[in-house]
């Protein structure tokens, strides 16, 4: 792929939602409008390149999709007469697109469609899939790479969730502001989900993969410039700014994972580390707090430790101490328990990983087996620690997982 | 997640089955199969020939030997499997349940190992 290409793509990625929010305005069928903005992105994909970017991209784009929208349901209608044997009425005359859109981008349009993608009356892996398609103009094909499924398997999960928001009855507009809140709490949850997606995939096939984590970031800042005043939005941001910026040290090109204590520092991303580290003191500062901003703390806690032994564990022990009061959860908890061993010392950690032992939603987690095994190691304690990592690495249904609890497990000798 | 799911067979079970019997488990499992290209959860199946066909290989020293017939000994055999996506196990199991060979014999489900990590 040439420079040339690749700026194609990011405009054509760009103008996607823009596009497809233009469409559905004027035609409604979210469904079918879906379908011909990407007949169009493909069109121009293959046409830009060759024969030149049009004076008006965006434009050209609503024209196309236009008339393929347009051409779709003429002969959906022209089927159902001829099915019906009903001659009566000629079909209302849609009106034909400007050939440059006479709109100024409207960017409100792209979080109505993400609030869309996001209905909570879809799963979650659906939404995640629709958001991708919709809003970040990926096609399907690279959505089914991404998640290793085959094409068509993907292509029917989309057109489902198509279908599902249609049988919803939902407008396209944004939801009510009573709602706002718990909707835009499920688009955030989306978009972690997404750039978790990205954040672990490690080696060997993956290397093929779209870069879900940077997409990931690309529409959490677009959500930031439409709603810059939300906490929780620029907590998002934040902490995948500052988590990303480990990519490069969190595994070894074999695909071997490295612990953060273990991991080399210097090829930590220092740009992204910045402004991460910005975005979220400048939040925390005016916003009221949330779990996401209280998660990007963490992260900046670690990545301003110029070295793992200098790591502030005190001040990350107190804003794992908030998280667990404000969004209580067996996963923070098993992380508390990691910060509680660093300050108190191993037995401490072990104590409140007790505590987990009867929860149903983490006794039989590999984490916990994984968190309880390095606590034992910490202690000194080599036989519980092998016996815990043994018991995680066959929970596990990771594979770089299974093989760095595996070598941990081995590494340790009487 | 993705689940496979283990069709296991037994002669015991399989050689009484009417020419009835065997047509309705034929369309059995393309009754199980439509639904699931519906939603997106199917991502693969295969139907395995019989054990007898099998070749079985072994390298010893560094050098292949092959032999006809399976590697197990057992009565039981894998007949087939399904490859599914679903959100949870409570969701494979269930589809497990659909398969009508669950009726005759078990189906054995077991997640697929990821290729992603995380950080510990």
């Amino acid at each position: 792929m040439n420079a040339g290409d690749v700026s194609t793509e990011t405009l054509l990625r760009e103008l996607a939602p823009q596009v497809l929010g233009a469409l559905v305005r004027r035609y409604g069928h979210f469904d079918a409008s879906e379908d011909a903005v990407q007949e169009a992105l493909l069109a121009a994909s293959v046409q830009w390149p060759e024969q030149g970017m049009p004076d008006s991209p965006r434009g050209w784009l609503i024209t196309v999709a236009s008339r393929r929208l347009t051409d779709q349901l003429r002969s959906e209608e022209a089927r159902r007469k001829r099915e019906e044997t009903v001659f009566a009425l000629e079909p209302a005359e849609q009106a034909a697109p400007a050939p440059g859109d006479e709109q100024p981008p409207d960017s409100d349009d792209t979080l109505t469609l993400l609030f869309l993608c996001c209905h909570p009356e879809l799963s979650p892996p659906s939404q995640v899939a629709l958001t991708l398609r919709a809003v970040g103009g990926l096609t399907t094909a690279q959505i089914a790479t991404a998640f290793l499924v085959p094409e068509a398997t993907m292509a029917q999960r989309i057109s489902r969730a198509k279908q599902r928001i249609k049988q919803t009855g939902t407008r396209f507009e944004l939801p009510p502001d009573a709602e706002r809140t718990d909707r835009l709490r499920v688009v955030l949850h989306v978009l972690y989900l997404i750039f978790n997606e990205g954040y672990t995939a490690t080696s060997g096939p993956e290397l093929q993969r779209v870069e879900l984590a940077a997409e990931a970031i690309r529409l959490a800042r677009a959500v930031r410039q439409l709603l810059p005043d939300d906490g929780e939005v620029a907590g998002l941001l934040a902490l995948m700014l500052l988590t990303h910026a480990r990519r490069a040290a969190r595994a070894l090109p074999d695909g071997t994972l490295v612990p953060l204590a273990e991991q080399d520092r210097s090829t930590w991303d220092r740009r992204a580390i910045d402004e991460g580290v910005a975005l979220i003191t400048e939040t925390l500062a005016r916003a009221p707090v949330g779990p996401y901003q209280l998660q990007a703390a963490i992260a900046a806690v670690h990545a301003e430790a110029p070295k793992a032994d200098e790591t502030d564990w005190p001040q990350i022990l107190g804003l794992y101490q908030i998280l667990e009061r404000l969004a209580p959860n067996p996963m923070v908890t098993l992380n508390h328990a990691v910060a509680l061993a660093m300050v108190e010392g191993p037995q401490a950690g072990l104590d409140r990983l007790a505590t987990l032992d009867d929860d149903k939603r983490v006794a039989k987690h590999h984490r916990l087996d994984a968190v309880r095994a390095h606590l034992h190691e910490m202690a000194g304690d080599t036989a519980a620690a092998r016996a815990a990592y043994r018991a995680a690495a066959r929970r596990t249904t990771s594979l770089p997982e299974q093989r760095y609890l595996e070598s941990r497990a081995s590494r340790l000798i009487d | 997640m993705k689940y496979l799911l283990m069709i296991t067979m037994n002669p015991a079970v399989l050689d009484p089955l009417t020419e009835q019997e065997r047509t309705a488990i034929f369309e059995a499992h393309e009754a199980f199969q439509a639904p699931l290209r519906e939603t997106g959860e199917l991502v693969g199946s295969a139907t395995l020939a019989d054990p007898s066909n099998s070749t079985t290989v072994k390298v010893r020293d560094g050098v292949p030997v092959v032999t006809d017939g399976p590697y197990l000994e057992s009565k039981e055999f894998l007949a087939g499997f399904y490859v599914v996506d679903c959100e949870t196990i409570d969701r494979a199991n269930e589809l497990a349940a659909l398969i009508p060979d669950a009726a005759l014999t078990g189906i054995e489900v077991r997640p697929v190992m990821g290729t992603s990590g995380l950080e510990m």
